[in-house]
């Protein structure tokens, strides 16, 4: 189709693809986007994760099926298909997660529904899915699921840890006897300004190793 | 003096640039100025030069402090030996609650000066004073319970992300030392809120006297036990329980004497706070739609955190507004908020604290209007002046 010349499929370039939004072009310290579901769904690692898989997936296939329709969609209405698509998928995984995992789906509520508005999906899709094949494309749906799950993976475990005492629900503190000791669990890391506090902490850590993030005043 | 004077020129070399230590520049510099007026000149430009800078201002606030501690030091003695039910005489007192709240200083202290310390030599400025007082400030704002780990995640909080992520003393945005009571108040509630942690001993359950209750006014109120509220006068002179520097307001009022008359602390905003909070009471008065909003205006200026607020923290010249007009509104409105706070959600019965953050917050914001005001006011009488000449 549009790439005449054949390239091998893990290409540098293609694997940059993948690469890059978890790093240098990540989609929740870089671009700032999706940030309310980092805060909401956060308190506990485990529906971080599930909400990681479920974006993931979304975004991926989504990519791959606007990138397949890309010279067929007419460009008035683009944004109208690309919620279609999304909003499908989307009640897809909900219902897939009511079926098989019922309590993370009850502890993520409405979150899971409100993939359709996360601003990475759309993002993606204008700005990646609409003009390129759908392998690229699927590539940078993985990678920037990727980008975004590991910072809600990063957010949730601290603040499971450290607000609950637990890891995927394992009483890591209590056996570790440190409440014996006088420890306590720190109640404002299960509050949501606690969640923004440890992703403006993570933006400072990726900042101050890469220094081509910082801006010029 | 001169020894000293010698002794410190001897070791200079070692940390200017490319010397021993001169990693350790700032330090060394610190220690210097401590001891000595700097003898660094400006070199461009004529300065209005003056003998107060950083350092003396501190002082004389950590100098206000003093009643308040005092007062705190006695007080925790007093409250504990009335706890237990055991006769004391005032120097046992006193000598208690100074043994009791030495920690907390030196925690406080140690882990906040440290982080200055540390942060002044990664980014090759001078030490600033600003902790001097901060470091004072957290102790007399806490319960004298308070875990002593916690109290340093706090001031490490506090210092860190209330300070140095925006630039160091000078730069915050909220007041350093609210910002740790506020990190304590939501992380662990336990220990700031109730009847048990404002007196020492009590958490740990020791032989108690029956029928005593350690709450303070505040939580009386919020527990609808507003019958059992201390007198006026005891709330006025202090000998309630409450934080460690917080519960009398005449020491308080000591302090606030010394910052006007020195003319540290802004007056305007004292007093703009104080009207801001009667204008509230009186609202709750005349409303008197549940026994908190009866409770008379003037028990809310005496009772809880609010003088201590709003002689410390709210005139924070750094936190609070800059403009003369905008002093005015940010002190009514953290007076206003504090006693709306306090009343309507009982869940919070601090609310002066989170009162100075909200108006820390929006101080700036104040500040660009008064000053776009201005602006459009003078601009008007300039085209009124232009009209008038061309005529």
């Amino acid at each position: 189709m549009s790439t005449p010349e054949k390239e091998p499929l893990l290409s540098a370039k293609n694997l940059k693809l993948l690469t890059s939004p978890v790093g240098k072009n990540n989609p929740i310290t870089v671009q700032v986007l999706g940030i309310c579901s980092a805060l909401a769904v956060t308190v506990k690692l485990k529906p971080a994760l599930v909400m990681a898989l479920s974006v993931t997936i979304v975004v991926a296939v989504s990519n791959v099926v606007i990138s397949a329709l890309r010279s067929r969609i007419p460009d008035r209405i683009r944004i109208i298909v690309q919620l279609v698509v999304i909003a499908t998928l989307v009640i897809i995984v909900d219902q897939v997660l009511k079926a098989y995992a019922f309590d993370v789906s009850k502890q993520l509520s409405v979150f899971v529904g409100l993939i359709i508005t996360n601003c990475i999906l759309m993002g993606r899709l204008e700005a990646f899915a609409m003009s390129n094949s759908p392998w690229k494309s699927f590539l940078d749906g993985l990678g920037n699921g990727a980008g975004y799950g590991l910072i809600l993976i990063i957010v949730g475990f601290f603040r499971e840890l450290l607000g609950s005492g637990t890891v995927m629900g394992y009483p890591v503190i209590q056996k570790l006897g440190l409440y014996s000791a006088g420890y306590e669990n720190n109640g404002m890391m299960i509050l949501p300004p606690m969640a923004l506090i440890l992703v403006g902490l993570i933006i400072w850590v990726q900042r101050s190793r890469d220094k081509s993030l910082i801006e010029n005043k | 003096m001169k020894f000293l004077r010698e002794k410190i020129d001897k070791i200079k070399p070692h940390f200017t640039e490319g010397g021993r230590f001169s990693k350790l520049r700032s330090v060394f510099e610190g220690f210097e100025t401590f001891l000595f007026v700097p003898d660094t000149v400006t070199f461009r430009g004529a300065h209005i030069r003056d003998s107060i800078d950083l350092k003396r201002t501190m002082t004389v606030v950590l100098v206000a402090l003093m009643p308040a501690l005092l007062f705190g030091m006695w007080n925790t003695g007093y409250q504990h030996f009335r706890s237990v039910g055991v006769e004391a005489g005032f120097l046992q007192m006193f000598l208690f609650g100074l043994v009791k709240l030495l920690p907390l200083i030196i925690v406080t202290y140690v882990t906040g000066l440290g982080i200055e310390f540390i942060a002044a030599q990664i980014r090759g400025h001078e030490i600033n004073e600003g902790f001097l007082v901060s470091g004072m400030l957290i102790p007399l704002i806490v319960p004298i319970d308070i875990p002593l780990w916690m109290l340093a995640l706090a001031t490490a909080f506090a210092v860190i992300l209330g300070k140095e992520v925006f630039g160091g003393t000078g730069m915050n945005v909220l007041n350093p030392a609210l910002t740790a009571r506020a990190f304590l108040f939501f992380s662990y509630p336990g220990w700031m809120s109730g009847d048990k942690v404002w007196i020492e001993g009590l958490t740990q359950g020791k032989n108690v006297v029956d029928g005593f209750s350690g709450a303070t006014p505040l939580g009386l109120l919020a527990q609808n036990q507003g019958d059992l509220l201390p007198s006026f006068r005891d709330m006025f002179i202090g000998t309630i329980p409450g934080s460690v520097g917080e519960t009398s307001t005449l020491a308080i009022l000591i302090g606030a004497f010394i910052l006007i008359v020195t003319g540290i602390g802004s007056w305007k905003i004292m007093l703009s706070t104080l009207g801001g909070a009667v204008f509230m009471g009186l609202i709750f008065n005349a409303i008197g739609a549940n026994p908190y909003m009866e409770v008379p205006f003037y028990y809310h200026l005496v009772m809880g955190g609010f003088a201590f607020g709003l002689v410390f923290m709210a005139t924070d010249p750094v936190t609070a507004s800059q403009t003369e007009t905008g002093k005015w509104i940010y002190g009514f409105m953290i007076g206003l908020l504090s006693i709306l706070i306090r009343v309507v959600n009982p869940a919070y019965p601090e609310g002066v604290m989170l009162a100075i953050l909200l108006m820390n917050v929006f101080a700036p914001l104040i500040d660009y209007y008064v000053v776009q005001a201005n602006i459009k006011r003078r601009l008007k009488r300039a085209a009124v002046a232009l009209n008038t000449n061309v005529r």
